[in-house]
This record gives C-alpha cells, structure tokens and sequence, in this order.
C-alpha cells in the first residue's frame, strides 16, 4: 500500500515539475499557458493526496477555471508579432539559472533535511471538510473573510480602471495582424530588423491565423 | 500518504516547483510569462502550507484557511497584472518588457 501511495506521489511530482519546466521554456506562449494549465492539474491531484480535498476542487474551480481562462484572454488580447530568431529569454538567464539552482541545491535541501519538523508519531486522519472550513471562516477567521472580499472587490474594480481605454482612443474593433504590421511600421519609421509589409505571410512566427474582426470596448 | 511519504518529500517538490517558477518570472521577457512564473510560485507556496497542515495540524483548520487565502490574493494578483500587461501593450504595441524602459534614466 505505500509503495502504491509513493508511486502516485512520484508520477505527480513528475507531471508537476515536467510541466513547470515545460512552462518556463516553451516558446509559444500558448502552449505555456496550456503547460500551466497541466502544472495546475498536476497539483491538484498532489490536494488530494493529501486528503485536502476542499482545496482539491478549489484549485481546479479558481486557478483552472478563472486564472488560466484569464491567462489565455490576456495573451489573445496582446498578440505581439515577434520574429522567430528573437530570443524568448532574456540575455543573462544563465546567471538567473545558476542563481535558482544554487538556491534550490545549496539552500532549500539542505535546511529542509536539517530541521527538525515537529510531526505527529502517529498519523491523524484529516479534519477540515467544508463543513469544518465554513464553520471557521464564520466564526474566528470572519474578519480576514471580509477583508478578502473588500481585496476582491479592490482588485476587480483596479482591473477594469487599468484595462479601460480612454474614450476618444477606443478602437472599433481588434485589429488584424497585417493591420498591426502596418501601424507598426507607420510609427517606427524604419525599423532596423522588422519591415513593414501588410502581408498575412508575415504571421509565420505566429501559428493562430488572424481572426475575423471582433468587437471590442464594447460596454468598458 | 502520511505514512508513506515523508514530508520532506513534499516540501522538496515544492522548494523545486518555486525554484522553476522563479527562474520563469525573472527570465522570460514576455510579461504573460513572467505573471505564469509568479502563479507558479504562489502554488508552490500553497502546496508548502497544505503539507504542513496535513503532517503537523490535521486537527485544525488553519492551514487550509491560509492556503485558500493565499489563492484569494493570486487571484487578485493575476486579474490586476494581466490588466497592466493589456494596458501596457495598448500603449506601446508590446509585451516585451526589456522595450518598455520608459523610466530608464
């Protein structure tokens, strides 16, 4: 039985580690937010290994169903028409590399396997369902409940202040990527590396066609 | 899992999750993928505080109630930081934030 139970863990931590590092170097940045949406899964499935099953479901509702949905709305809106011998990453991430592996093998390991964690000898079942979670966020946690919410209402009303378009600069509709080539050429008068030519056969970098017209500010 | 796995197990798996995530937000040049690399640290956070629920207070809800909030925060994190990566490419036609150095002395 705990060979079974180890053998879950590892093929999770796996799946986890595999996607995080597929979501730190893919290129497409499609695909990353895919990747992440895989690490989120992965990670739920880790809650339930841990019998926090509440958070299990929370996990997949809030970050599958809202964050990663809002990942993907926030890379279609910005669509940025890069070439493809750019790099994806900045110049010194070798430095950042060594820098989070010295940080991992030389600090985290280490401490982790030289404290003294204070564990129970002899296992406990889980306590905290939803019916014990609700209960205390009623009872003794009611005020950093309330104080999510007003950060929640904080955060959504900042969100739509900051992604508000003014309203003489409100475009129609979102553009084309042969229209952005275009205006991108108009204000950068000659661009070294990227010439400004209207044809689709410049989105090669970029494999989602141009999609049709749409509606856009509408109701901002 | 108590019993099969050792918590250091877990805490491992977290510290190299937000050793990734890390590299992610300091690295990439694509503002998305620098708020992909911050979500994944706050998980790897949370999973921390869901391990230390479970191996040294099940008996008490607190773990849990920090780790949702933790979620709560990263929620309001990402809805305002991919509003500023909309605005910022509204204003200057990109996400990449080595072009965006309008501050730079």
């Amino acid at each position: 039985m705990d060979l079974v139970v180890q053998i879950m863990f590892g093929v999770t931590g796996l799946l986890i580690l595999g996607a995080a590092f597929m979501v730190v170097s893919v290129r497409n940045i499609i695909h990353a937010a895919l990747w992440l949406i895989t690490c989120f899964f992965g990670i739920a499935m880790l809650y339930l290994l841990l019998q926090a099953e509440f958070l299990a479901i929370v996990q997949i509702l809030l970050y599958i169903g809202a964050v990663a949905v809002l990942v993907l709305f926030a890379v279609m809106l910005t669509r940025q028409i890069d070439d493809p011998d750019e790099p994806v990453l900045f110049q010194r991430w070798r430095s950042t590399l060594l820098i989070t592996a010295i940080l991992f093998a030389a600090v985290l390991v280490p401490t982790i396997y030289n404290h003294n964690w204070l564990i129970f000898a002899d296992p406990q079942p889980a306590f905290a369902g939803p019916r014990e979670l609700g209960f205390a966020f009623m009872n003794a946690y009611l005020l950093p409940f309330q104080i999510a919410a007003v950060l929640l209402l904080a955060a959504l009303v900042g969100a739509i202040i900051i992604a508000m378009e003014d309203q003489e600069q409100r475009r129609v509709r979102v553009l084309t990527l042969a229209e952005e080539v275009a205006l991108r050429g108009e204000r950068e008068p000659s661009p070294p590396t990227r010439p400004a030519n209207p044809q689709p056969a410049s989105s090669s970098s970029n494999p989602t066609p141009p999609p049709a017209p749409e509606q856009a500010g509408e109701g901002a | 899992m108590i019993s099969a796995v050792p918590l250091e197990w877990v805490l491992i798996l977290a510290s190299g999750l937000f050793c990734v995530g890390l590299f992610g937000a300091l690295s990439r040049r694509h503002a998305v993928s620098m708020l992909m690399g911050i979500e994944l640290m706050l998980n790897a956070v949370n999973i921390n505080l869901v391990a230390f629920w479970r191996y040294t207070q099940p008996d008490e809800v607190g773990g849990m109630i920090f780790a949702l909030f933790v979620i709560v925060v990263a929620a309001a994190e990402a809805a305002v930081g991919l509003a500023m990566a909309i605005a910022i490419y509204r204003t200057w036609q990109t996400v990449n934030v080595d072009s965006v150095d309008s501050l730079r002395g």
